[in-house]
C-alpha cells in the first residue's frame, strides 16, 4: 500500500509537509512501515482542494488534509480499511463523496503523457522514475537508434513545440543537427513567464528526470554535449528537485561520460533567470544565459545555426521535452494517433480563474474549452455566468461563449483570434471587465518590454494610457479606432515576439467584447462594475433599515442617516472603497 | 535613491570574492553570481558591484545595466517581513488588487518602499505557481492563500 502526499508548490503552501511527517510517524508507530510506504509526489492538479493525499491501490482521494488528520488516516483507513468519508471528494453538485478519483469529473475527460509521472513518484527518487520506465528511451536511442533515425521519429511522431510559437520538434532538431560545429547545445527553456501558468513548474517539481533524459535524447539526435536548463529564480522547489535529479542521474552514469557504455557523453548545468518575461524569447534567453542583458536580437540568425557562445543550439519548452521520452518508447504511430490532423498529443493547462476546479490538466488536442472549462473544471464559481477565457497569457486572447466548442489546437485557437501560448487559461465570470483585463496586460507588457524597439516601448505605453483612460471614462468612439490601427501597426513593426504579439489582448477583446468598450466610452459605465470612476455606490431605500454598519465604518463619512432611517451616500465625498457594501447585512448598498 | 552608500566589510569583501572565485570568475557566470551575492546580502549595493567587477573584469556599467534590466535584483535592502503581492492572471481576476490596495493603506506604503523602521516592504510579483490558492501573498517564506481585503489586518498582526 503507498500514501502519496503532494508536495507541489500549492499543498507545501498549505502544510503538505507536516502532514507527510505525520503521516510517517504514525505509520511507524503502528508498527506499519514496512507494509505502507509514505511517498512525497508532484502536483496531482488539483490545486484548489489541497492538501491532496492518495492513497493506491484503492485510489482513494482525500482533499483539503490537515495536519492532525494523519491519525484517522492511519487508524481508520490504513489499519481498519475504512475510507475516511468526511475527507473524500465530493461531486459538488450532489455532494456525494466520490470514493475512487477515477470517477471524478476532473480526471474522466483527461490524458496524462507529459504529466504521466506526476503524482504518481517521488521526484527526488531516481529508482521510482527507472521503475516506470525511465531512462528506458535514452538507452534504447542509444543502443539501437541512429541520430538520424531518432530525428525521423520525432518528425513522424508530429510533434510541434509546446513554448508557444508550435514550430514542429523534429525539424527543428534535424536544423541542429546539420548545423557543423565543434560543440552545439541543448537548452530547456524553463522561464515560464506567463503569468498564471504553472506547467512547466509541476513537471519539474513532479518528474524533473523526464526532462533530462529528453536532454541527452536530443543531445544524442543533434550532437551535443552539453545541456543548459534556463530556470527562473522564482522557482525554488523547482530547481532543489533538479539539482537532485541531476546528481542522482550523474550516479548512476545517465549524465556524464560515455553513458551506457558509449560514446556518448552528455551532462547537464543550471542557469537561473532573474525575473524578466522577455528572456522566455530563445535569443534573448541565450543572451541571459551568457550573462548579458536579456534583449532578444532579430533571427535569422536562428539559435540552431548561431545560439549559445555562438554555437548551433536546440531550444525547447519544458513540456515538449517531457513527451519526448514516451514518444520514442511507444513509437510515433502511436503519438500521431492523438490530437487532431496538424496539433498531434496532448496539452497540459494551468486552469485558473473563476473556475471550480482550478489546476493542472491534460487533455488531446481537439479537445474543446467546453469540456475543459464546465466538465474537467467543474464550471464557474458561485453559480455565476461564464463570460471569457484568457488563452496565450500577454501574447494571448479572450474568447467567449460562440467559441466554446471549438476544438483546441494550434491553428483553431489562433483563427479565433487568440493562440495556445504556453497553456494559460483563466477563466472569467461577469464580474470581470474586459477593457480593465486588457489593461491589465498592457500594463505587463509595458513593464516587461526590454525597450530595445520603438513599437513596442512607445507604442504599448499609448496603448496602455488609452485603456486607462478609457476606464476612467474619459475615452472616445475615436479611441477605440485608434487602439485597433495603434495594435495592427505594434504587431507589424516590433522586433520580437513579445511587441509582437503584445496587442493580441486589446484586439481579441475589441472583437469580441466591443459593447462592452462602448459601453464605457458611451455610456460611461462598466457593465462589471469593476471601474472605480464609472461606478457609484447607492442605498436601496426600500432595503435599508438604518442599523448604521455602514456609516460607522466608512472611512471618509460619507455616510449619513440617522438610527432606524434611511441613509444615504454623499457622492462628492465617497471615495469607492466598497467597505459599506461589504458590510451590509440587508443587500441594501449596490453599486450602479 | 538606488545609490544608497554603505560601509563594506572587509569579511564582506572576501564573501563576494569567494563567491566569484566558486563560479571561475567567469563573466558568462555573472547572473549566477549576482544570485548568490543577493542571497548573502540581500540586496546589491553598488559596492558590491564594485568589488564584482574588479574580480571578473566585467566594467561596473555593465554590471549595473544588468543589475537594473532583472526585475529580481535589488539595490535597495527589503524589510525585515518582505511582503509579496501575487498579481498573476489568476491572482488579479480573482481580486488580488484589491488586497494590494488594503497592505498599501494599511502600511502607509507604495509598492517598492520600506517602511521607516525597516520592518515590511512591499512588492508585487507575477504569479508563484500557487494559483489554486489566488490571491496569494508571501510574507518572508510564508504563503497565505485565498487572501481576502479584510484577512489584511490580521495578517499583519502576526508580525506585531
Ligand atoms: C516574449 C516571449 C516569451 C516567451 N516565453 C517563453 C517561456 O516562458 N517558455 C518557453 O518555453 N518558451 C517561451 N517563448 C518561446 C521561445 O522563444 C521558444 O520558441 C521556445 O522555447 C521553443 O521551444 P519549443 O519549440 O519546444 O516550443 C517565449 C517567446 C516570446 C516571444
Ligand atoms: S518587441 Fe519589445 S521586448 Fe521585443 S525587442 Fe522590441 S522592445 Fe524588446
Ligand atoms: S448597513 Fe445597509 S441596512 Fe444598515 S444602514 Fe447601511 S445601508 Fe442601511
Ligand atoms: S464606498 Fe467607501 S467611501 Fe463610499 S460610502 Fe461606502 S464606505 Fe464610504
Ligand atoms: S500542488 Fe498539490 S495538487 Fe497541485
Ligand atoms: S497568478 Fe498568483 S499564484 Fe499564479
Amino acid at each position: 500500500m503507498h500514501i502519496l502526499v503532494c508536495g507541489g508548490t500549492g499543498c507545501q503552501s498549505s502544510q503538505s509537509d507536516a502532514i507527510l511527517s505525520n503521516l510517517r510517524d504514525e505509520i511507524e508507530a503502528k508498527g506499519l512501515s514496512d507494509k505502507v510506504q509514505v511517498i512525497l509526489t508532484g502536483c496531482f492538479g488539483f490545486c484548489e482542494k489541497g492538501p491532496i493525499v492518495k492513497i493506491i491501490p484503492d485510489n482513494t482521494f482525500y482533499t483539503q488534509v490537515k495536519p492532525e488528520d494523519a491519525q484517522i488516516i492511519v487508524e481508520e483507513h490504513i489499519i481498519k480499511g475504512r475510507k475516511v468519508d468526511r475527507l473524500l471528494y465530493r461531486n459538488p453538485e450532489t455532494k456525494d463523496a466520490v470514493g475512487d478519483s477515477k470517477h471524478m469529473g476532473f480526471f474522466k475527460k483527461q490524458l496524462r503523457i507529459v504529466l504521466r509521472n506526476c503524482g504518481f513518484i517521488d521526484p527526488e527518487n531516481i529508482d521510482e522514475y527507472i521503475a516506470r520506465d525511465g531512462y528506458m528511451a535514452l538507452g534504447k536511442v542509444i543502443s539501437e537508434m541512429t541520430p538520424q533515425q531518432v530525428i525521423q521519429e520525432i518528425k513522424d511522431s508530429g510533434q510541434r513545440g509546446r513554448g508557444g510559437a508550435g514550430f514542429p520538434t523534429g525539424l527543428k532538431w534535424e536544423i541542429a543537427s546539420k548545423n557543423k560545429s565543434d560543440e552545439k547545445y541543448v537548452v530547456c527553456n524553463a522561464d515560464e513567464g506567463d503569468p498564471g501558468a504553472f506547467m512547466d513548474r509541476s513537471v519539474l517539481e513532479g518528474d524533473p528526470h523526464s526532462v533530462l533524459e529528453a536532454m541527452a535524447i536530443c543531445g544524442y539526435a543533434i550532437g551535443a554535449s552539453q545541456g543548459l536548463i534556463y530556470i527562473r529564480a522564482e522557482y525554488p522547489l523547482a530547481i532543489h528537485r533538479l539539482k537532485i535529479a541531476i546528481d542522482q542521474a550523474r550516479e548512476y552514469g545517465l549524465l556524464g561520460n560515455n553513458i551506457f557504455g558509449s560514446d556518448f557523453s552528455f551532462d547537464i548545468k543550471l542557469r537561473y533567470g532573474a525575473g524578466a518575461f522577455v528572456c522566455g524569447e530563445e535569443t534573448a534567453l541565450i543572451h541571459s544565459m551568457e550573462g548579458l542583458r536579456g534583449e532578444p536580437t532579430i533571427k535569422p540568425p536562428f539559435p540552431a545555426e548561431s545560439g549559445f557562445k555562438g554555437k548551433p543550439t536546440n531550444v525547447n519548452n519544458v513540456e515538449t521535452l517531457a513527451a519526448i521520452p514516451i514518444i520514442i518508447l511507444k513509437g510515433a504511430n502511436w503519438y500521431n494517433k492523438i490530437g487532431t490532423e496538424k496539433s498531434k498529443g496532448t496539452k497540459v493547462f494551468a486552469l485558473a480563474g473563476k473556475i471550480n476546479n482550478v489546476g493542472l490538466i491534460e487533455v488531446p488536442m481537439g479537445t474543446t474549452l467546453r469540456e475543459i472549462i464546465f466538465e474537467i473544471g467543474g464550471g464557474i464559481r458561485d453559480g455565476k455566468k461564464f463570460k471569457a477565457v484568457q488563452t496565450g497569457g500577454p501574447s494571448g486572447g479572450c474568447l467567449m461563449e460562440k467559441h466554446l466548442d471549438t476544438p483546441i489546437d494550434f491553428d483553431n485557437l489562433v483563427a479565433a483570434g487568440s493562440m495556445m501560448g504556453s497553456g494559460g487559461m483563466i477563466v472569467m465570470d461577469e464580474d470581470n471587465c474586459m477593457v480593465s483585463v486588457a489593461k491589465f496586460f498592457l500594463e505587463f507588457t509595458v513593464e516587461e518590454s526590454c525597450g530595445k524597439c520603438a513599437p513596442c516601448r512607445i507604442g504599448n505605453k499609448r496603448l496602455y494610457e488609452l485603456l486607462n483612460q478609457i476606464t476612467e471614462g474619459k475615452g472616445s468612439m475615436e479611441d477605440l479606432d485608434r487602439l485597433r490601427n495603434m495594435s495592427v501597426v505594434i504587431k507589424d513593426s516590433a522586433l520580437c515576439g513579445l511587441g509582437q504579439t503584445s496587442p493580441n489582448p486589446v484586439l481579441s477583446t475589441l472583437d469580441n467584447f466591443m459593447d462592452e468598450y462602448v459601453a464605457h466610452v458611451k455610456d460611461k459605465k462598466c457593465p462589471a462594475g469593476k471601474c472605480k470612476n464609472l461606478m457609484e455606490y447607492y442605498i436601496i431605500p426600500e432595503n435599508c433599515v438604518g442599523c448604521t454598519a455602514c456609516a460607522r465604518v466608512c472611512p471618509v463619512n460619507a455616510i449619513a442617516g440617522e438610527r432606524k432611517e434611511v441613509h444615504q451616500i454623499n457622492h462628492d465625498v465617497c471615495i469607492k472603497c466598497g467597505a459599506c457594501k461589504d458590510k451590509c447585512k440587508f443587500d441594501a448598498i449596490i453599486i450602479r | 535613491m538606488s545609490n544608497i552608500k554603505i560601509e563594506i566589510r572587509q569579511e564582506d569583501v572576501s564573501k563576494i570574492k569567494e563567491i566569484c572565485a566558486s563560479y571561475n570568475r567567469d563573466p558568462q557566470e555573472l547572473i549566477n553570481i549576482l544570485h548568490a551575492c543577493q542571497e548573502h546580502f540581500g540586496y546589491l549595493p553598488a559596492e558590491v558591484q564594485e568589488v564584482i567587477s574588479a574580480e571578473t573584469g566585467i566594467p561596473v556599467a555593465k554590471i549595473y545595466g544588468v543589475v537594473t534590466f532583472y526585475s529580481f535584483f535589488s539595490m535597495t535592502p527589503k524589510g525585515k517581513h518582505p511582503i509579496s503581492i501575487c498579481m498573476g492572471t489568476a491572482c488579479y481576476v480573482r481580486g488580488a488588487e484589491r488586497v494590494l490596495e488594503e497592505f498599501k493603506k494599511e502600511l502607509k506604503l507604495q509598492v517598492g518602499q520600506t517602511t521607516p523602521d525597516g520592518k515590511f516592504s512591499l512588492s508585487s510579483l507575477r504569479c508563484v505557481g500557487a494559483c489554486g490558492l489566488a490571491p496569494v501573498v508571501l510574507i518572508g517564506d510564508k504563503t497565505y492563500g485565498r487572501v481576502a481585503p479584510d484577512d489584511v489586518k490580521k495578517i499583519l498582526k502576526e508580525y506585531e
